[in-house]
């Protein structure tokens, strides 16, 4: 049964990270949640598992001409510089303060997310 | 004259290089801080700083967290943070998932589905806050 759980968790991720929108952000709620993952835990599956699935959207995405080359190397170079600062941070702090920082995290995007689309809307 | 407009062409150019390393680390240090949501921050971005159209700002986002990624797994992994088992069977979900997720892409309305994605993540984080 955990393993079903496991493999439709990470098919529902999946969906949402091929279009680019960050799995993560499903899945880790549904890993800590429902499965009682540590948050760091969750948060090293997703980044694993999105190496993986990268690999074949992007694949899928240049057939299809949606990736763009031009100037985001700059933004490749600052993000692989703070990611490393991030990672390092995240693996020291505690998984239960990790956890809340996420969840406040979580809703802010979100609120923001459906905001903005309700403002196109009226458009 | 001519000097001067190529001149400050440069420095917009640097200017606008300057503000995509800044833009790169914000995405960067969250994207990985929380294992997730780089999407989120790098669609946007992409929109407004590269001026992309959703579609494509969705495509690209997952060439420029992909580095990233493979930077703070390499971290997490050495930090002892992962364990194999329920790596494999997520894992296996989320490729399958993806390729989904990617075909669909290209079918579904992009509205339609921001708005479920942003539903259920809300419901994830006031669970986690509660």
């Amino acid at each position: 049964m955990t393993i079903f759980l496991q493999i439709l968790f990470g098919v529902i991720a999946g969906f949402f990270g091929g279009m680019g929108m960050g799995g993560g952000t499903v899945l880790i709620p549904l890993l800590t949640i429902f499965l009682g993952f540590e948050q760091q835990l969750s948060q090293g599956i997703n980044l694993l598992s999105f190496l993986v699935m990268a690999v074949v959207s992007l694949l899928i995405h240049t057939k299809n001409g949606l990736v763009v080359t031009k100037n985001i190397f700059w933004l490749i170079l600052g993000g692989v510089i703070f990611a490393v600062i991030g990672s390092l941070l995240a693996t020291i702090l505690p998984s239960t303060i990790l956890k809340k920082i996420f969840g406040a995290f979580l809703c802010v995007i979100s609120i923001t997310e459906i905001f903005k689309v309700m403002m196109k809307k009226k458009k | 004259m001519r000097k001067k407009i190529k001149k400050t062409d440069k420095r917009t150019k640097l200017f606008d290089k300057i503000m995509l390393i800044i833009l790169g680390g914000v995405i960067g240090f969250l994207f990985v801080f929380f294992g997730g949501g780089g999407g989120m921050i790098c669609v946007p971005t992409l929109e407004k700083a590269l001026k992309l159209d959703n579609k494509h700002a969705h495509a690209t986002a997952i060439a420029v967290i992909f580095p990233l990624s493979l930077i703070s797994s390499a971290i997490y992994v050495f930090k002892g943070a992962i364990e194999s088992l329920p790596l494999l069977t997520i894992g296996l979900g989320v490729v399958a998932g993806g390729i989904i997720g990617a075909i669909a892409l290209k079918i579904l309305p992009s509205k339609l589905i921001r708005i479920i994605f942003s539903l259920v993540m809300l419901a994830g984080g006031v669970r986690i806050l509660l």
